[in-house]
């Protein structure tokens, strides 16, 4: 290894880290002012042009509010809660491929940080570990909204990683790696995976929202009836941290989506370029992806009511882990066909 | 820094004690200031996991004592005391009042005032309602559909505005009638308002009503049947989706609401979701109401000719000596008023509210006690969330309308 692969990939890690608190911290912004657009209100326009500078206000004042820990909270996983959510939501970025290789400095620079060949796997790994964060944070406020949203919150994270697991063979099946650089190489130009497996999207894209704890499976938060479920008790910026890792996870599962089902960074017509203009491009068009799916997380959490809990288990497991099964098998068979073990 | 030491160890420390924590039984307090209660009540439940076992229910965390403070106010100074029972439909309540001490001192009201009323009341019923229903709503998880339905209470508010000046409460009318006709900026509100509530409310309507989430959320849950709610003595919206079509407005009507041409929804089932669409449906009823009273707008005074008890207009005051008289006695509380018992009841924004007036000829009333509906439905809430989960719980009180004011008084 040398020095200079060093530089290229701590400069690397240190631009996706900005990028991804920059697209979080400007989702809240964008949550909000679509929130404003969809119900004919305003929104934030107060602080900067167009209320631009509404995270920076909303990060300082969350810097400055009084850091509360109640008396009878576990002190030291009180304060780990949001941390561990930020960290694994942040973590995740590492594996991501954001474009193909870049000439610059008379070297090939890649621009992801780590192609582990285990990339999925590594992805579930660390999502898994996120609700750690919430149950930890949930059951150290001890107070009994929290524990609610907390036990709500893993028993949720649990049921959906099932069906995003099988949904994922059929991926693995199709592409027949776990690397995702490779994954998205497969679906070069306009050949990508949505194509062929719509359902597998759709369970897949209803399992993220689950994942990310947004509407219509926010019941670990659900304001209405838990108050604020999990952060009940928790104030300052370690709320701000939750709020944040939120806006991150959901980041994070638009790329992946993006990766999965809409062929990473490729996008049609991409033969035509080459070299880093080729590599700018699919940078821009990965990008444009993500926006996109982060426009449909919060279309969808702007339309529609929540879930109650028992319909939440009722459709994790009676509908969308039957139906990913029953799409896994179909899926391998049509593969063994083609591939003539019949 | 020791005695600061000190008093941390002294206060009070509320563990959960041993059986709420680890039993299969937790003991949690809803309210009284859960962001779901929309007001101050509190309810005990008892929860195994997700499911309520029991419920208990507290009241009088607002108590005003509304209905002593009438024995020693002047009969037109308790209007603005009936703002504060159901604020989300004062001059529903600031009418009742008013037909009340009317049919008390047996007074003659103009058409055009009984006119007049059934368009401010039906107003304020259309804004109970909308509330109500983008309140079940937001406690469903959809808080888009809380903004739609305000935008057009913000125009019902409007209204009241052009009438009285006030928004929320009201203190609308005078016992005899109005304090003023309606402005030509009121009638030009009214005719917008009228032209574009239907379409808009069709908006709301169309994102909540026939949507899978909030169907299945809402149907078969908080439900309660016809006789049990009857044996509460239920009234309302909360018994029509029972399918009782009980309605004061028909049954026993009142200024003048038999001229009027309007259905009355009921439900089936008595459940959230029956709740909802019989209040979705009495909204568009109120509308009919609204736009047949305003097209068949009597002619005539704006106010009964009682004046013993309505004010004089105050260039009469000055210059003749009745009216300064008329007057002194108002303002000071020293009219006749007939030794009597009356009972009057109105279709309320959510149940019958009703005045059970007894005077002993006295400046103020011998005793005043309010029919408040939401004290009944709040009686019955224990009854109707066992057994059901805590999500439903919350719509369920949500769907009821259960306001704190007048669950207190």
């Amino acid at each position: 290894m040398d020095t200079g692969m060093l530089i290229e990939k701590f400069i690397l890690v240190v631009i996706i880290f900005l990028i991804s608190l920059g697209i979080a911290a400007y989702s809240t912004y964008f949550e909000r002012k679509l929130a404003a657009w969809i119900q004919d209100r305003v929104g934030p326009d107060r602080a900067g042009k167009f209320g631009l500078l509404q995270p920076i206000a909303d990060g300082v004042k969350m810097f400055f509010k009084e850091d509360f820990i109640p008396k009878n909270s576990d002190r030291w996983l009180f304060i780990m809660g949001p941390g561990i959510s930020m960290f694994t939501a942040l973590i995740t970025s590492a594996i991501i491929p954001w474009g193909p290789n870049i000439q610059a400095f008379g070297r090939t620079i890649e621009l992801q940080v780590a192609d582990f060949n285990i990339g999925i796997l590594f992805i579930f790994g660390v999502v898994s570990l996120g609700v750690y964060g919430i149950m930890i944070g949930g059951w150290a406020s001890n107070n009994k909204y929290s524990l609610f949203g907390a036990i709500r919150a893993s028993s949720q994270m649990i049921s959906y990683e099932l069906a995003m697991g099988i949904t994922l063979i059929t991926i693995i099946l199709m592409s027949g790696s776990l690397s995702l650089s490779e994954i998205v190489d497969k679906q070069h130009g306009m050949n990508w995976n949505i194509f062929y497996q719509p359902i597998a999207f759709i369970i897949f894209f209803v399992c993220s929202l689950a994942e990310t704890n947004r509407a219509p499976f926010d019941l670990p938060e659900c304001e209405s009836e838990l108050i604020g479920g999990y952060h009940t008790e928790y104030s300052s910026m370690k709320l701000g941290l939750f709020l944040f890792s939120e806006y991150v996870s959901m980041f994070i599962s638009a790329a992946v989506i993006s990766i999965l089902f809409f062929g990473g960074y490729n996008f049609p017509g991409m033969d035509n370029f080459s070299g880093n203009t080729l590599a700018l491009l699919c940078v821009l068009a990965f990008f444009a992806k993500i926006f996109m799916f982060i426009f449909i997380f919060m279309w969808i959490r702007w339309t529609i009511p929540r879930f109650r809990f028992d319909q939440l288990m009722h459709l994790g497991w009676k509908t969308l882990i039957p139906l990913s099964i029953i799409n896994m098998l179909v899926t391998g068979i049509v593969i063994a066909f083609y591939q003539g073990w019949f | 820094m020791e005695s600061k030491k000190e008093i941390k160890t002294k206060a009070p420390v509320f563990f959960d004690s041993k059986e709420t924590i680890d039993g299969d039984i937790a003991t949690i307090n809803f309210g009284p200031t859960h962001p779901a209660t929309h007001g101050i009540f509190q309810n005990i439940l008892k929860v195994d996991g997700e499911k309520i076992i029991s419920s208990e229910q507290t009241v009088g965390y607002i108590h005003r004592a509304f209905e002593k403070l009438a024995e020693r106010r002047p009969y037109n100074q308790i209007t603005p005391i009936t703002d504060r029972l159901n604020y989300c439909s004062s001059p529903i309540n600031n009418m009742g009042w008013h037909m009340t001490v009317e049919k008390l001192i047996q007074a003659e009201i103009p058409k055009r005032v009984q006119y007049m009323r059934i368009i401010i009341m039906e107003l304020a019923r259309i804004a109970d309602h909308l509330i109500c229903n983008s309140v079940v709503g937001v406690d469903s998880g959809a808080l888009t559909s809380f903004f739609y339905p305000f935008n057009q209470r913000e125009k019902i508010y409007e209204l009241y505005e052009e009438v009285c000046g006030a928004r929320l409460t009201t203190n609308i009318g005078r016992i005899g009638g109005f304090e003023r006709d309606f402005s030509p900026e009121f009638h030009r509100k009214l005719k917008e308002f009228l032209r574009t509530f239907p379409k808009e409310f069709n908006e709301f309507d169309s994102m909540l009503l026939r949507n899978r989430i909030f169907m299945d959320r809402t149907k078969g849950t908080g439900a309660i049947s016809a006789e049990r709610a009857l044996a509460y003595s239920f009234s309302g919206p909360n018994l029509r989706a029972t399918g009782v079509d009980y309605d004061v407005r028909a049954m026993n009507p009142y200024s003048s609401y038999e001229d009027f041409d309007f259905t009355i929804p009921v439900g089936v089932n008595g459940d959230t979701y029956d709740r909802f669409c019989v209040r979705q449906e009495e909204i568009r009823q109120s509308i009919r109401i609204i736009e047949q009273a305003y097209s068949n707008l009597p002619e005539g005074s704006y106010k009964a000719d009682i004046p013993e008890f309505y004010l004089p207009p105050k260039e009469d005051v000055y210059n003749q000596m009745e009216a300064l008289i008329y007057h002194f006695k108002i303002v000071m509380g020293e009219t006749e008023i007939p030794v009597g018992e009356v009972f009057h009841s109105v279709e309320g924004g959510n149940g019958e509210l009703g005045f059970y007036l007894i005077s002993d000829g006295g400046r103020a009333p011998y005793r005043l006690q309010f029919r408040r509906p939401c004290f009944i439905y709040y009686q019955a809430y224990p009854e109707m969330i066992t057994g059901q989960t805590l999500s439903d719980a919350v719509l369920t009180l949500s769907s009821m309308n259960v306001i704190a004011g007048e669950l207190d008084a």
